[in-house]
């Protein structure tokens, strides 16, 4: 006699979370896939093709070889952050987030399909971005785990902070303050299009403080094998950061922080 | 026997510092069609809230089918059934993904959550509607499709909090045929209306909350007997100039053809039209001016004010 397995309920709850996800970034891809694909490469016809070939060799590649990691990583991070805030802000401000609350869901699982469909969206839109510069450059993999671990552990940490950003905003303007005032210039600053060598000595000890520069460099090594700083010291970074944040999410979610009166 | 839904104590003050329940007691035995009525802001739905898990209590106790809310939280999420006052979920969403979507937070697999969507969704009919996106669905529409969504994943027990606002008669009394047979068929149901007539027609027990506090908790019948008499609207056959003085009921000209006589409880109306022919009035026709919960509403709400005052 044969008998269907049943998924535990919490599994399913997940799966029903992430599928949902998927669903809305998927049913609006002319805003969410179609954008990062036509500005990367718009990147790579304007800074690969006509400034780069006058900039010359970095660290022996040439320009558009060396920006290729960086503008990856960029768009996991950009879209793995904007999916968790924008979708978890409308089903606060829609007030569907009740939907999950009354049901009998631990907040782990909660913010695990929120963070899965982010980190979904950011390696949809990361393998988008890398098939765009398959158009114009050569790539190259030099340690295939550690360029897994770092887009996918930069995806996970982004979505994360993105919950953060949505469980605190109450209006619309809140949840594009972070991406655009503090996200993007740390990711511009954090070597994506520059080697921290060609700094002033001072600017590369203050670059030491940008957490996107040991991500940015991490991919660049798996890639490339050439970096600024040691790929093992931006893992680390990364999982702490996981860490943190995860604890701080469950924390605000427990407590029904912007969620529950 | 173990109650339904068992609420001891429950007091919520909001960051604010406004008192919204000051300590209530429930009780709502299991296969009860129980009324919930109140003023607006009298507590209702923060009470509603916390026994959703949506509102943080400040203190108290509540038990669903004996799972206390904080310790077996699973089990007494998994018997409720939740219809909130305002419309909540995505209207991007095809309705019938809406009640799938809920089935899956609930645990259950997709192939069965199908099934039971498509059960709820014929039964409150809209399966015509299911691709429909839920912000294309008409007022009416939208109240069924939350009780669809409310019964996907069979609650043993159904808290609606005004579920038929805003909706036209015909589907609101569709909606209290579904809503008796599913009583009938074993679920303990709560209900908060502004329609005392639908918590009379409906409603086998009640509480009243005023200010936060539980002032009346029993039987419908019960209270309905301990109403002060009924207030009537008399259309007479002639005209009159003043007022009748009838002894034993007070009487009011509304206009030379309408007169609102006070009928005192225990007094028949027999008597009424015996004093009504004896000084030569004809009466045309009759009708309650207020529905009778509405009277013993705002008598209990009256007597709680004045204690108050006290």
């Amino acid at each position: 006699m044969s008998m269907n397995k049943v998924a535990h309920p919490y599994l399913i709850g997940y799966r029903t979370i992430l599928a949902k996800e998927v669903r809305r970034f998927m049913r609006i891809w002319p805003q969410t896939i179609l954008p990062p694909a036509i500005t990367t490469a718009l990147y790579f016809v304007i800074f690969g093709k006509l400034i780069g070939s006058r900039i010359g060799p970095v660290a022996g590649f040439g320009y558009i070889d060396y920006i290729v990691p960086g503008l990856i990583l960029m768009a996991v991070i950009s879209h793995s952050y904007a999916n968790v805030v924008s979708s978890f802000y409308s089903t606060k401000f829609q007030r569907h987030i009740e939907e999950l609350l009354i049901a009998p869901l631990p907040s782990w699982i909660i913010l695990a399909g929120y963070v899965s469909g982010g980190v979904a969206r950011g390696l949809v839109v990361g393998v988008v971005v890398t098939l765009v510069s398959a158009c114009f450059v050569e790539l190259s993999v030099f340690h295939w785990p550690l360029v897994i671990a770092v887009v996918f552990l930069t995806a996970i940490l982004f979505a994360m902070a993105g919950f953060i950003n949505a469980v605190f905003a109450r209006t619309f303007d809140d949840i594009s303050i972070i991406p655009t005032f503090v996200l993007t210039p740390l990711i511009y600053l954090g070597g994506v299009f520059y080697s921290v060598d060609m700094l002033p000595p001072f600017w590369q000890g203050v670059s030491l403080f940008n957490p996107m520069l040991y991500m940015v460099n991490a991919l660049r090594y798996g890639m490339l094998g050439v970096s600024d700083i040691e790929s093992s010291s931006a893992l680390v970074i990364i999982i702490v950061f996981i860490g943190l944040l995860g604890a701080a999410a469950l924390w605000l979610l427990h407590k029904g922080v912007g969620i529950k009166s | 026997m173990i109650p339904a839904l068992a609420v001891e104590g429950l007091k919520k003050t909001y960051a604010t510092g406004v008192e919204a329940l000051g300590g209530i007691d429930l009780r709502v035995e299991e296969g009860d069609f129980y009324a919930l009525l109140g003023p607006n802001g009298a507590g209702k739905s923060t009470a509603i809230g916390i026994i959703a898990s949506l509102v943080t209590k400040s203190a108290g106790r509540v038990a669903v089918f004996g799972h206390d809310l904080d310790d077996d939280w699973r089990a007494a999420r998994s018997t409720i059934g939740i219809v909130p006052q305002e419309f909540n979920f995505n209207v991007f969403e095809p309705v019938e993904e809406i009640l799938i979507n809920q089935a899956g937070y609930y645990g259950i697999a997709r192939e069965r959550a199908c099934q039971q969507a498509e059960k709820y969704l014929r039964e409150l009919e809209l399966w015509d509607k299911r691709r429909t996106q839920a912000r294309d669905l008409s007022g009416g529409m939208k109240r069924r499709l939350m009780i669809a969504r409310a019964l996907v994943h069979e609650p043993r027990l159904l808290i609606l909090d005004e579920p038929t606002a805003g909706v036209d008669l015909e589907i609101r009394h569709a909606m209290w045929e579904f809503l008796q047979r599913r009583n009938r068929e074993g679920t303990t149901i709560i209900l908060t209306t502004h329609y005392l007539e639908e918590a009379e027609s409906l409603c086998r027990r009640i509480a009243v909350i005023h200010q936060g506090r539980i002032v009346e908790q029993g039987g419908m019948r019960e209270l309905l007997a301990r109403t002060h008499g009924e207030h009537l609207v008399l259309s007479l056959t002639g005209t009159l100039e003043v007022a009748p003085v009838l002894k034993g009921f007070r009487c009011e000209l509304v206009d030379p053809v309408t007169l609102e006589v006070q009928l005192p409880t225990g007094m028949g109306i027999n008597a009424l039209f015996a004093a009504l022919s004896a000084v030569g009035i004809e009466v045309l026709s009759m009708r309650n001016k207020h529905n009778r919960l509405e009277q013993a509403f705002l008598q209990l709400l009256r007597e709680n004010s004045v204690d108050e005052h006290e």
